[in-house]
């Protein structure tokens, strides 16, 4: 099972190294892995989406805690969780088809970041499975490149993960 | 106190006299002379090891006998590579240190520069926290927090990296009356309601069992547990890390579980009814006696939560300092509990196989260590190897106020001798014995130069059977009897290496002459080595 796991770290040189290690180490998944510094620049928060069952979730949890720099970790609801991942696409496009891919775009809430004779760069932020969708939307126009973020993700309404 | 100007090489030794360091082990090396420089102008003891590994386990040992964080110093490089099994060890059994390396000048790290090691990255996994000191500034503020969070919560080590030019440094300094770390604070007290339900389990239990491990020594809550198990008539058994919390001889205690346990603790374990880990992290190889089982609770108190759930599902979870703890408990005991029927089931379980003599010229080694045992004075601390060695060691040495040390969690060869340098320089009074082993005795074996220039009078006893005895029966067992890579053909004799190093020794092949060995090493003021000759296929199982 996915879990979204929010941690804050303090923002110090060695921070990441020491995350990535421990999951490492343990045996724990990570699918993606996103890190910011937050409103407070001596924090940073680090979204991560980790595999594993309940035991391994409470292991990945409790074993973050015992790093001296890390501040917070809470697991994000699922249900209640607004969850983002930046995209680019480099699609290849003659001049025939713009009008075709700029539609799907517009749909998709994006934008055209770059322009060129033979290709565009679309830019959209959404859920991991709406960008999938759009994936496969743009994917017979031939992807030449593409390239994503970790997910980020807040929770929904009053809720918050701070210091 | 108002700030002064030095360097951070003088306010590093200060900072170590402001946490009480007496003694330190180390090994210089051109990185670390600036501080080897200033420690030179104060009255801090340095040991000189002779290898850098040895100055992390004495560490270890002095760390163990005070319950307060001890110092190992490395140079760069090769020195502080050499310090990560005395690290990793410490880690695994929960032992405060700080650990002091130099490090090469700040602009050339990453430029593989001559004996750089990127020794934090290297230790990180076996840590509890790590500092490369690059801003002279923080130099007391890391040093004030690196022995708080290695004494403090679950004990362990903490690794200092600091670079060369650093310590040549000026600074203001000040040292800091304490540490304040946001994202640290260890729990203190125990969940009331916890406690609560603890006692009422315990109450209702007919056959409760408490489960003894180090940390009640690292954790310094041994009285209150042997209280406890008084006042409650629970049974105790314990871990290896635990063996001495709760004396031998008490009729209530069943001895030690585990792989390499005795026969009444691990029916003890199970056939309870109720289970209370105390400062036990439910090691695979202290459980492994034990059948899977659902019908019976299990009450986990420890310091750390990521320990508790982690091995063994826990129905009642008590996180806390185990001492304040223990105190909450005897205080929710309302009236003293009575396990007559539960302790005769377990006394019937007791028993020792008898002693099968060895032929002429060897000795049986679990006689040797009940003859040991009887002479050795009662607060005695014994510092055991790995091996076989360390399980007769284990199953045969007495505790009322004595001390067992060993390496439980890693298991690292070479541990015993200069970890005894340690205990013993921690507490010069007490007879400190390492027992190793012949293959155990040759990693550490440069050690008896370090005992003898710094007068540590630390005993020696080593067994030896001319193998890797406990890989040896690991091979007899499960590959066929293929022994492979197990014989030590081609070692020296014992008694004339310790002759060599002008330390006075004895073989020892009869019950008659051990006997009189150890009553020898027992009166002696000076570092004194028995070797023992075992028969080759001994086993452990007695």
């Amino acid at each position: 099972m996915k879990h979204t796991i929010s941690v804050l770290v303090e923002n110090q040189a060695g921070v990441l190294a020491r995350i990535a290690g421990l999951f490492a180490r343990r045996g724990f998944n990570i699918d993606s892995l996103a890190v910011g510094v937050t409103d407070d620049e001596r924090v940073s928060r680090i979204t991560i989406v980790a595999d594993g069952d309940d035991y391994t979730l409470e292991q990945i949890e409790k074993q973050l805690n015992k790093l001296i720099d890390v501040i917070k970790v809470k697991t994000l609801q699922s249900d209640s969780v607004v969850s983002r991942e930046l995209v680019l696409i480099k699609v290849g496009c003659t001049s025939k088809q713009r009008a075709e891919i700029m539609s799907i775009v517009e749909i998709a809430n994006g934008k055209i970041s770059d322009i060129s004779q033979n290709t565009m760069t679309i830019e959209l932020s959404d859920s991991k499975e709406n960008l999938r969708n759009y994936e496969e939307l743009l994917r017979p126009y031939g992807i030449k490149e593409i390239v994503r973020t970790g997910t980020i993700a807040l929770q929904k309404g009053d809720a918050t993960v701070k210091v | 106190m108002s700030t002064t100007r030095m360097t951070v090489a003088k306010a590093m030794t200060e900072c170590l006299k402001a946490e009480g360091i007496a003694t330190v082990f180390g090994y210089p090396g051109a990185a670390i002379c600036p501080f080897y420089d200033e420690l030179l102008n104060t009255d801090i003891r340095h040991v000189l090891v002779r290898h850098e590994v040895n100055g992390g386990h004495a560490a270890s040992g002095y760390a163990r006998m005070t319950g307060k964080p001890a110092v190992a110093i490395a140079t760069s490089g090769p020195g502080a590579l050499n310090l990560i099994t005395a690290i990793a060890t410490a880690y695994m059994d929960s032992i405060p240190m700080v650990l002091i390396t130099g490090q090469v000048n700040t602009e050339q790290i990453g430029r593989d520069v001559f004996q750089e090691a990127d020794i934090t990255g290297s230790a990180e996994p076996f840590v509890k926290h790590s500092y490369l000191l690059k801003d002279p500034k923080d130099t007391a503020r890391v040093f004030k927090e690196a022995f708080y969070i290695a004494g403090s919560g679950r004990r362990g080590p903490v690794l200092i990296d600091i670079p060369f030019d650093v310590q040549k440094a000026e600074i203001d300094f000040e040292y800091p009356e304490a540490a304040d770390i946001r994202s640290y604070r260890p729990s203190s007290l125990g969940n009331g309601q916890q406690i609560k339900r603890a006692i009422n389990a315990l109450t209702e239990a007919k056959k409760p069992l408490i489960c003894a491990g180090g940390g009640l020594f690292t954790g310094n809550g041994a009285e209150l547990m042997r209280k406890f198990s008084e006042i409650t008539d629970i049974p105790v058994v314990s871990t290896m890390m635990g063996l001495g919390a709760m004396p031998t001889d008490s009729p209530r205690y069943y001895g030690m579980l585990g792989m390499h346990g005795c026969k009444s603790a691990n029916y003890a374990v199970n056939h309870c009814d109720t289970l209370v880990l105390l400062g036990a992290r439910v090691g695979d190889r202290a459980i492994s006696a034990m059948k899977p089982r659902e019908d019976f609770t299990v009450i986990h108190i420890d310091i750390d939560p990521a320990e508790i759930g982690k091995n063994l599902a826990v129905h009642i979870p008590i996180v806390g300092d185990i001492t304040l703890v223990l105190s909450q408990l005897l205080e929710a005991v309302k009236e003293p509990m009575v396990h007559a029927e539960w302790k005769a089931e377990l006394d019937e379980m007791r028993g020792e196989s008898p002693i099968i003599l060895a032929k002429d010229g060897y000795i049986n080694p679990k006689q040797f260590m009940k003859i040991l045992d009887e002479a050795l004075p009662d607060d005695s601390v014994v510092v055991a190897d790995v091996g076989q060695n360390q399980i007769w060691a284990a199953a045969n040495i007495t505790f009322h106020s004595g001390r067992f040390l060993t390496s439980g969690g890693m298991g690292t060869m070479g541990y015993s001798v200069p970890a005894a340098l340690g205990a013993k320089s921690a507490t010069p009074d007490r007879e400190v014995i390492a027992i190793c082993g012949d293959g155990s005795f040759q990693m550490q074996m440069m050690e008896l130069a370090t005992a003898l220039q710094h007068d540590i009078n630390i005993k020696i006893v080593v067994m030896r059977n001319n193998y890797l005895g406990m890989v040896r029966e690991l091979q007899e067992r499960g590959y066929n009897n293929r022994l492979t890579a197990v014989s030590l053909d081609g070692s020296p004799c014992f008694t004339k290496i310790a002759e060599a190093y002008g330390i006075e020794s004895v073989l020892v092949d009869s019950p008659e002459k051990a006997k009189d060995a150890v009553e020898r090493m027992i009166k002696s003021e000076r570092p004194f080595l028995i070797e023992v000759a075992v028969e080759d296929l001994e086993k452990t199982i007695l």
